[in-house]
């Protein structure tokens, strides 16, 4: 087990190592970070002292090392765009993505579970072909195209639901909290019903898939001779073996969730990290460009190791696996 | 006696095969082929009778702007589904935009398909280093959300263009970032099959009959792993054109100058308060379709060609 967790978090870290590289890479090479600090009137005196305080007459491989350093402390230097630390625009703006994602992750449950068992009792009731239909449209439309159509039904037409911001928000010490006003409340609506929306059609499909497999074993076959009622065998004793994959899935597309929520935030102009960092894009903000690749990657890659981990805790036989 | 050794023709052969058989049993792959086929008919033909070239300035007239779609008050002749607010008339923009986002996506899928079998046979069949280093590079591109490498492999592809070349090379650059985000894919499942396969008994017959290994690998080898890889190309032929969409809308591809159906809805996003829905909704809608289309057909070719649910 030790040599395994040990295998497992040296592969997450190597990944890490990669990925920072990758953001290294960005700084390095996308255009001269101090053509683009300076303005006409700095001369090159003080060019080359700013190069010489920002490190970057060092060796690659040193610079890359600095960097890493830098990093792990949280330390993903100044942003070219307005000149604040990198780390505090961020932090300003995780609480923002991390509501909208767990709500989303919340909304997917509660619907998706229910839709995945009704499905897959009633295979060959019509609801449940259409529902199964309707999955396949879930999947096939971008997250931004629900966005704009929920925009379009309960904002324009409507008019019941905000469709920009986050609404007033309390602080609780460093996080920033929509859920305790109303306008908060109301400004979540939306923009986690349309991250969600994906999310829902992928746990209905699994719950389906895996009731079905359930619901031919013979534990069941015996639960229903033994005269348990319907709705006992369907929802505890079938539904609970189909949940340990759909609590993985859904710890692992959390990380997901968080990139794909860019698309969500720019639809809804939701202030969270995704914006930031498209805002960043457009702009060309390396520094917040390269420390949100970090951060959605160690996030990413931290469920995936905490999920492996978990499983091998669960199941012996996974350990001996090539990791 | 004489012994008839010719085969089928190739129509018979299609007729009679299990998957023609399926296909024309199951209603919704076939609609869904007849609606694609219609699209992408539809979409290359359309500078034959399109009433606009949308790309050319010269022919967008601004006292035709913001025309309604033709049933509505005020719709206009030949503007049938309505005009934006530069007078771009939205039936032939659409028309037009769905060309490109089709081109991207069949260009992304077969260049992700050539670099995916290729790097996928050479580490399944030789194994050792090469297999070593592609699980490794696998590994690494999977554990980062795939529109977030799409994402920064456009926008920093696009910064080191010279600035002439960006709307030109657009293109080129969405292409870059879809193939460089899901080549993965292919190359492991053809790796996972080629060595399962290489251990076969027609292989190493094949070997001592010294058939060079290019050969076996392409000819022997490949069409025993096709099956996943057609399902995945199929599927991933949508989310193509989805990845293409998102990153136009997010205003990292298609540049307004030759609109795909993500920039016409990033454009078209901006007037959503202003009444003229039209703009955005009629190509939020011809990219579901387009969308849907190809999904069903996946979905469809994936049961049919499971062997387990024959």
């Amino acid at each position: 087990m030790i040599v395994f967790l040990i295998k497992r978090l040296a592969n997450a870290a190597l990944v890490m190592l990669v990925v920072a590289l990758m953001a290294f890479m960005i700084f390095r090479f996308v255009g001269d970070p101090i053509q683009l600090m300076v303005n006409e009137q700095t001369s090159q005196a003080e060019r080359d002292a700013l190069r010489e305080r920002l490190g970057l007459n060092e060796s690659v491989v040193m610079q890359y090392l600095r960097f890493v350093g830098n990093a792990v402390q949280g330390d993903f230097g100044i942003s070219y765009r307005n000149q604040q630390e990198v780390m505090s625009l961020i932090a300003e703006r995780f609480p923002a993505t991390i509501e909208l994602v767990l709500m989303a992750t919340i909304i997917s449950l509660v619907v998706g579970v229910p839709l995945g068992v009704i499905t897959a009792i009633h295979r060959r009731k019509w609801y449940s072909e259409a529902l199964q239909f309707v999955s396949i449209i879930g999947v096939s439309l971008p997250s931004f195209v629900i966005g704009i159509l929920l925009i379009l039904v309960f904002s324009v037409m409507l008019n019941i639901a905000p469709a920009f911001g986050r609404g007033d928000v309390v602080s609780i010490g460093w996080w920033t909290t929509g859920l305790l006003t109303p306008s908060g409340r109301a400004a979540l609506i939306l923009p986690s019903i349309a991250l969600s929306f994906y999310q829902i059609t992928l746990v209905m499909r699994l719950v389906r898939a895996e009731m079905l497999e359930v619901l031919r074993s013979d534990f069941i076959k015996f639960a229903r001779a033994r005269g348990v009622p319907a709705w006992r065998v369907h929802y505890s004793h079938a539904l609970r073996n189909c949940l340990m994959p759909v609590v993985t899935m859904t710890a692992m597309n959390i990380g997901s969730l968080i990139a794909f929520a860019l698309i969500t935030e720019t639809v809804f102009q939701w202030p969270g990290m995704g914006l930031l960092f498209i805002q960043a894009v457009t702009f060309v903000d390396i520094p917040v460009m390269a420390a949100y690749l970090c951060i959605v990657s160690f996030i990413f890659v931290a469920l995936n190791t905490l999920v492996d981990i978990t499983y091998a805790l669960i199941d012996p036989r996974l350990r001996n696996s090539k990791a | 006696m004489t012994v008839n050794l010719t085969s089928p023709g190739l129509l018979t052969r299609i007729r009679q095969s299990d998957l023609w058989w399926s296909f024309t049993h199951q209603r919704s792959a076939v609609l869904a082929a007849i609606l694609l086929t219609v699209l992408i008919v539809s979409a290359f033909t359309a500078p034959l009778y399109a009433p606009q070239n949308p790309y050319d300035p010269a022919q967008l007239e601004l006292w035709n702007a913001e025309i309604p779609p033709i049933w509505l008050e005020g719709g206009q002749w030949p503007y049938l589904l309505g005009t934006d607010t530069q007078g771009r008339d939205i039936l032939s923009a659409i028309l037009y935009g769905s060309r490109i986002s089709i081109l991207i996506g069949i260009a992304s899928v077969v260049l992700a398909l050539i670099i995916g079998i290729g790097t996928g046979l050479v580490a399944g069949y030789y194994g050792g280093i090469v297999e070593d280093a592609l699980m490794r590079v696998g590994d690494i591109l999977l554990s980062i959300p795939t529109i977030l490498i799409a994402i920064l492999v456009s926008a920093i592809v696009r910064e080191l263009l010279p600035p002439s070349l960006r709307d030109v090379g657009a293109g080129g650059v969405l292409v870059l970032a879809i193939v460089l985000s899901g080549w993965v894919q292919y190359a492991r499942t053809v790796r996972a099959q080629t060595a399962v396969e290489r251990r076969k008994e027609y292989v190493q017959a094949a070997q001592l009959l010294k058939v060079p290994a290019r050969r076996i690998m392409f000819r022997h080898i490949l069409p025993n792993t096709l099956t996943p890889i057609l399902v995945a190309a199929t599927l991933n032929f949508g989310m193509a054109i989805l990845t293409e969409a998102t990153l136009s809308f997010l205003g990292i591809g298609m540049p307004p100058s030759q609109p795909s159906l993500g920039t016409l809805i990033r454009l078209g996003n901006q007037f959503l308060f202003s009444g003229m829905w039209w703009i955005v909704l009629f190509p939020v809608m011809q990219l579901c379709l387009l969308v849907v289309s190809v999904n069903l057909l996946g979905d469809w070719l994936r049961d049919a060609l499971n062997p387990k649910l024959r």
